[in-house]
């Protein structure tokens, strides 16, 4: 489903983030991406993302190779692919109902579909009673949450998720960990990137290790292991 | 198509809604320069009434000689009234100028009473009045020619022709620099209500940039972005144009009471009215240009998306 092929990225100051990386991930896998601060793991999502362009290498979604997609395609891809972040990434301005509504408005789904789909979603992450809170009025785990009921509303193929624990205690991580495994359950295909090691031994599934932007390791049931 | 027009229409009017404070300042500024731009019409309909008025004041005035006969000033009268540039003619003959005279002096006793001992010393008069006051001087020039031609009696009917020209070069002068000045007003504020409009709607915009960027990440196309921000921009011209208008109205009766005082004929407070239907649309049409045009600046500036 996705495909790098000796993908480099070497930003203006020469900083190589990533250096002839090459991997593929299969539909429906759960692959966790680990490695230090500045190893390349968020370059790495940006790129599946069309944020940036690799400097030499392609990424391919499915057939599309993303970075020859005009502007214009650019959001139907994004559409494809849900996203969740450390920091939320919600929009302060509108509530909780309002994030996960704007999402699907976006794509175009009517106004039956956001009026059914939207509520579900939100009892999925447990935020039911939640719908009409503006996002400074919720949890960090809450926000966490709403984000991936975002995410998840239009039925992407591909999850990816940057860090998303980064900001959470470990009840709210374990809690976040679980959805991110019942969404896979589902058939849908997951990139995580993590610093926590407790989450990548319990999970039990890859483990991709980046290094100075180069892939050291690639385990099929990985540990957490630099 | 219309779904998405509907959503972007109400996204924009939630945002100007919840933005608060920053719609209220792009709403003020867009207030004033309306406002500037209503007074400006308003002072204009003023000025060019209080013109006309001073116009119609300043006349030609030909006074004949005691001799002249009525015959041979109406003559006179005839071939004037041909002239295009005349706009008005009024005959006043030795028996009424004697009575205005009167009427006039009525408190100086001894100045009617030296009166009486002659006979009527005044000649019969013409007050002509011109389009246009730059004509003065060429109906001058014409009416010394004709008083010299042999139909008119060749030795010359007339006795004076009184013409202020100081106040016609005045009042050519001050119409020229009147309306230079009106539209150097027009153009500065006009300039500068579009930069401070354009760089508080920025400011909103900037505002949003972090917000922006996610709307990106999920997908949204781009018009689907920019769209709310353009009806948002169209709301503040259309509010300000509407708060403008009403604003204009306890300054017209100010402006009222003004030329009441001064004597100007013009009703300026139903002028406002009559011209109310043209008012609103004028500053509809102008309020959400500017606005729709100073967010779209905005974005261009800010959201390269």
């Amino acid at each position: 489903m996705i495909y790098f092929d000796r993908v480099s990225k070497v930003y203006a100051d020469n900083f190589v983030a990533l250096d002839e990386v090459s991997f593929a991930v299969e539909p429906g896998e759960f692959v966790s991406i680990v490695g230090h601060s500045g190893a390349g793991k968020t370059t790495l999502l940006k790129l599946i993302l069309a944020e940036e362009e690799p400097t030499t290498g392609q990424v391919f979604f499915h057939s599309t190779n993303i970075h020859e997609l005009g502007k214009r395609t650019i959001p139907q891809l994004r559409r494809r692919i849900g996203s969740v972040f450390q920091d939320f990434k919600l929009l302060p301005g509108k509530t909780a109902f309002e994030n996960i509504a704007f999402t699907m408005e976006a794509s175009g789904r009517d106004d039956d579909e956001i009026a059914s789909d939207v509520p579900h979603v939100l009892e999925l992450v447990g935020l039911e009673k939640k719908y009409a809170n503006f996002p400074h009025e919720l949890s960090g785990g809450e926000k966490q949450r709403l984000a991936i009921a975002r995410a998840i509303v239009n039925q992407p193929d591909l999850l990816i998720a940057d860090e998303p624990t980064g900001n959470l205690d470990p009840i709210n991580t374990m809690e976040v960990v679980q959805i991110f495994k019942k969404i896979n359950d589902i058939g849908t295909t997951v990139i995580f990137t993590t610093h926590n090691k407790g989450i990548i031994d319990e999970l039990g599934r890859r483990v991709i290790t980046l290094e100075n932007g180069r892939v050291i390791r690639d385990d099929k049931r990985g540990k957490y292991v630099i | 198509m219309l779904t998405g027009f509907k959503r972007v229409a109400r996204l924009g009017l939630i945002s100007f809604w919840r933005n608060g404070l920053v719609s209220v300042a792009s709403l003020s500024v867009m207030v004033i320069t309306l406002f500037v731009l209503g007074g400006i019409i308003l002072s204009r309909a003023f000025l060019l009434a209080s013109l006309d008025e001073l116009k119609s004041k300043v006349d030609i005035s030909v006074a004949f000689k005691e001799t002249t006969t009525e015959a041979e000033v109406l003559a006179l009268k005839q071939k004037l009234t041909l002239l295009p540039e005349v706009t008005s003619i009024t005959y006043s003959s030795r028996e009424e100028e004697l009575v205005d005279f009167r009427e006039r002096n009525k408190d100086n006793s001894l100045l009617l009473q030296s009166l009486e001992e002659v006979e009527n010393p005044f000649g019969a008069r013409l007050n002509i009045i011109a389009a246009d006051p730059a004509n003065y001087e060429s109906l001058v020039a014409f009416l010394e020619t004709e008083d010299g031609l042999e139909e008119t009696g060749g030795a010359g009917i007339i006795y004076d022709i009184s013409f202020k020209k100081d106040v016609v070069n005045k009042l050519n002068r001050f119409i020229e620099v009147a309306q230079k000045a009106g539209w150097a007003i027009i153009l500065v504020l006009g300039f500068s209500s579009v930069v401070v409009t354009f760089a508080t709607i920025s400011l909103a915009i900037y505002v949003s940039r972090e917000e922006v960027s996610v709307m990106r990440l999920v997908g949204a196309q781009n018009s689907y972005i920019r769209g709310p921000f353009l009806v948002e921009g169209l709301i503040v011209g259309l509010i300000a144009a509407f708060v403008a208008l009403i604003l204009l109205y306890p300054a017209t009766v100010w402006l009222h009471q003004l030329t009441v005082k001064l004597a100007v004929p013009i009703d300026l407070l139903s002028y406002y009215l009559s011209h109310l239907f043209k008012l609103i649309l004028l500053l509809s049409v102008v309020g959400a240009g500017l606005g729709i045009v100073s967010s779209f600046l905005a974005l261009r500036k800010h959201l390269r998306v």
